[in-house]
């Protein structure tokens, strides 16, 4: 069987790069969460927010121990996999990098440290302290990251000198023209992802009848980012897309399956993009809304996919589908936001069944959203490894398929056990719930971290409910 | 300038490449050693010394890579390919053995799964990494700046010799941090493990300073040359008598001593090995001038490092005297 090496290259690196991209939609925003918690808890001295802090940041650092992990491999797997693009481009966005590490690795590990560990031997204010380190931490490290990815997608302050780029200025090349909408766009995903996680788990306590106080405060905080974010990430995707279409016209004929550029676009709700006829099949779609939507006119005209060659188009069905699935997922999360903000408003928030239930099995929306942008965005940038610079293809290491093939297989049945048990683990730790009964009893053997000394030497402020 | 600044980032890579040894090395030692544990609250112990510092110490790994990839992407676009599959391999490793620390704080039936993750875990990782180690000694084959290889040119009878030996090594630093972290059982254990290491590290120290001179004429030149010989006929004596000095400090039964020996013979090997391959970054092909990323990379990201390299050794510092004194066993940070 002939293997395509480059085919096994992107299928390695988009399957690793998925799997790390789940741990930090839901680390930069439950870092947040117990920054949050901490700070509220500072300010007021209600225990219940200390106790949730306490829950989430162990739940936190299950999830953080698979996103460093994970996020080690991609680090070398430009140069295992991706040795010429790290040639071409290694001038230019090695040094962002490099940035995120020293800015914002060190600083993570360091005060999650504290965060973790340090209860008996910090004052509060350095527990608080730390957990907004971490939070912060988290952001920058998607500051440079999502800077690094931007320049790949709108390549700018750069010059190239036997196809190879050269910085020319660092501004530009850290704010390069899609940065500010892509890291805003995925930081409020983030917060959005983990404020339905939390609204989630919230909701399943209060059907249970447990953790009452706990629950309501999760549901109040979830509803309300709900509520206020999810407008803004759509007012925030709607101009990241403005700034596709001048950049990257092709992801976007792509996204709406637009193939003729002298019409104008039309909204289509569904349809089966067919590349080899050039047309949508059972298309079902609104005309012109399309243009409507993309460039804010009706009869607005922007470019389709047969302005280009074949060669030049990104693969239009998982484009097109990604992003319905990732708009289809904001509307959800846009109704349930506001209609929990109506229920919390009438006060029956906490009392309707119906949506709690719904709520209680919403958690892992924001995560399908979070890859289907990323499967958008990233399969949209197709045939380009780096815009205009340097094509997929072009990229790849002199490694033989065999090799890859080989190493994917592992990834693939490691990185399986590993997810599989982490949902196992983090579910085990919802179930016990926050007052940190996760102490087993002791016949069944002593925990490994001593939770239960940790239960006693707190208990003057943890003070367990009945 | 042009000529400054690949040393100075060589340099910097080096620095953090052997931060990154000594300072996962002890953690991954413990991996290493935890089968000899008796029991879980052993392995509590155990696990309780490193908890805090794993996931920073493993930042350096990061930083080691990443900071190739920046400072002199035209090696690291050579290195890696070369060294694929021990590369991977490592990786795979240590996820394994990354979240087997907070997986086997939450697991009950579990949980000894998650301890021969550990334990598989940290070894098969130090041992790639003196594969890894291995394969950069020996020499890449390279045509047009690029890896023209094939994908098991690095398995070689001295990769097996470098891997076992990275394996004592970190066992050695570990058992030194036990004696200095622990008390109990755990600790008089760690102290035997400690002498009997002491011994094999030694034998395998020599071992790669002889075979490594006999087979690559390069490295013979560089140190029995004249002058050279003159200036580097204190580095197996010096490492002589620290390792002597380690063995009295073991039997003394001084704590944090051992553990600085141990380091010290780390730090010495390295010197060793820097001298048998400086300027080389991909040998015997490409130096660290070759190798270079573009000079307004390498100065935007030096001007960051220093200084945010201080901040970052402050943390360090700050964690470590936070979290110093003994575990005992039962004992948690929680």
């Amino acid at each position: 069987m002939d293997l395509d090496p480059v085919l096994l290259a992107r299928l390695q690196f988009a399957f690793t790069v998925t799997f790390h991209i789940i741990f930090p939609s839901f680390t930069i925003g439950l870092s947040a969460f117990i920054a949050t918690l901490l700070v509220r808890w500072i300010a007021t001295g209600r225990e219940h927010l200390l106790r949730l802090a306490r829950f989430w940041t162990k739940i936190f650092a299950v999830s953080f121990a698979m996103g460093v992990v994970s996020g080690i491999v991609l680090s070398y797997e430009f140069g295992t996999n991706w040795s010429r693009f790290s040639v071409v481009a290694g001038n230019v966005i090695g040094p962002l990098i490099g940035y995120e590490v020293l800015t914002a690795f060190f600083l993570e590990a360091t005060f999650l440290g504290v965060l973790l560990f340090g209860w008996k031997r910090v004052p509060p204010w350095l527990q608080v302290f730390s957990a907004v380190a971490v939070a912060v931490g988290t952001a920058m490290s998607a500051f440079w990251i999502l800077s690094a990815n931007s320049w790949m997608q709108t390549p700018a302050g750069f010059a190239l000198r036997n196809d190879i780029a050269y910085p020319l200025d660092w501004i530009e090349v850290i704010f390069n023209p899609s940065f500010i909408y892509r890291l805003t766009h995925m930081l409020s995903a983030a917060y959005l992802t983990t404020s339905l996680v939390v609204l989630s788990v919230g909701a399943r306590y209060l059907l249970a009848a447990r953790h009452l106080e706990e629950g309501r405060t999760m549901m109040r905080m979830g509803v309300g980012m709900l509520a206020l974010l999810t407008p803004l990430q759509l007012f925030i995707g709607d101009q990241h897309g403005l700034n596709t279409l001048e950049h990257q016209p092709m992801k976007i004929a792509a996204i709406e399956g637009h193939w003729d550029g002298d019409e104008p676009g039309a909204l289509v709700l569904f349809a089966w993009p067919d590349e080899k006829t050039e047309s949508n099949r059972l298309e079902i779609a609104i005309p012109k809304a399309g243009s409507l939507i993309v460039t804010h006119d009706l009869n607005g005209l922007f470019p389709g996919l047969k302005s280009v060659p074949p060669a030049d188009r990104p693969p239009v069905v998982p484009v097109f589908f990604a992003f319905r699935s990732m708009v289809g997922i904001g509307l959800i999360m846009l109704a349930a936001g506001w209609i929990g903000a109506f229920l919390w408003w009438r006060g029956r928030l906490f009392d309707t069944r119906w949506y709690l239930t719904l709520m209680g099995w919403s958690w892992w929306l924001g995560f399908v959203a979070v890859i289907s942008g990323w499967i958008v965005t990233e399969t949209g940038r197709q045939p380009w490894l780096v815009h205009g610079v340097l094509r997929t293809a072009d990229g790849t290491s002199p490694v033989p398929a065999a090799s890859v093939a080989t190493t994917l297989v592992l990834f693939v049945v490691v990185y399986g056990i590993v997810f599989a048990m982490g949902i196992y683990y983090i579910n085990r730790l919802i179930n016990r719930g926050p007052e940190g009964r996760a102490a087993e009893p002791p016949e069944q053997g002593l925990p490994s971290r001593p939770l239960s000394s940790a239960l006693d030497s707190g208990s003057e402020v943890l003070s367990p409910q009945p | 300038m042009e000529w400054y600044l690949p040393v100075i980032w060589a340099s910097l890579i080096g620095i953090a490449v052997v931060l990154y040894v000594v300072l996962d090395g002890f953690d991954l030692g413990i991996g290493i050693l935890f089968p000899f544990a008796r029991n879980e609250r052993e392995r509590d112990q155990m696990i309780t010394t490193i908890a805090p510092f794993w996931d920073g110490n493993e930042t350096w790994l990061v930083l080691g890579g990443g900071g190739l990839w920046v400072a002199f992407p035209h090696a690291y676009a050579v290195i890696m390919p070369a060294l694929y599959l021990p590369v991977i391999v490592m990786l795979l490793a240590l996820v394994f053995r990354g979240v087997s620390f907070e997986f086997r704080a939450v697991a009950v039936t579990s949980k000894r799964y998650w301890n021969f993750a550990f334990a598989a875990g940290s070894t098969l990782a130090a041992f790639c990494q003196g594969v890894i180690l291995a394969g950069l000694i020996s020499g890449i084959k390279v045509e047009n700046d690029a890896f023209a290889g094939g994908p098991f040119d690095w398995a070689r009878p001295f990769a097996i010799l470098c891997g076992l030996g990275v394996i004592a090594g970190y066992a050695l630093l570990g058992a030194t941090w036990l004696v200095m972290k622990t008390d109990g059982a755990v600790a008089e254990r760690a102290r035997r493990h400690a002498k009997e290491l002491l011994i094999v590290v030694l034998v395998f120290m020599a071992a790669v300073s002889l075979w490594t001179p006999l087979t690559i004429p390069r490295i013979a030149q560089r140190w029995f040359s004249t002058p050279n010989i003159y200036f580097l006929w204190p580095v197996p004596i010096v490492t002589a008598v620290i390792a002597l000095m380690a063995w009295r400090w073991l039997d003394a039964r001084r704590e944090a001593l051992p553990f600085l020996a141990s380091v010290a013979l780390f730090l010495l090997g390295y010197l060793g090995l820097a001298i048998s391959t400086f300027p080389y970054l991909v040998p015997p092909v490409m130096t660290v001038w070759d190798a270079a990323a573009a000079p307004a990379s390498q100065i935007f990201l030096l001007l960051g490092t220093i200084f945010l390299l201080p901040i970052i050794l402050g943390y360090y510092g700050f964690i470590y005297w936070l979290f110093h004194g003994k575990v005992r066993e039962g004992e948690g940070y929680h």
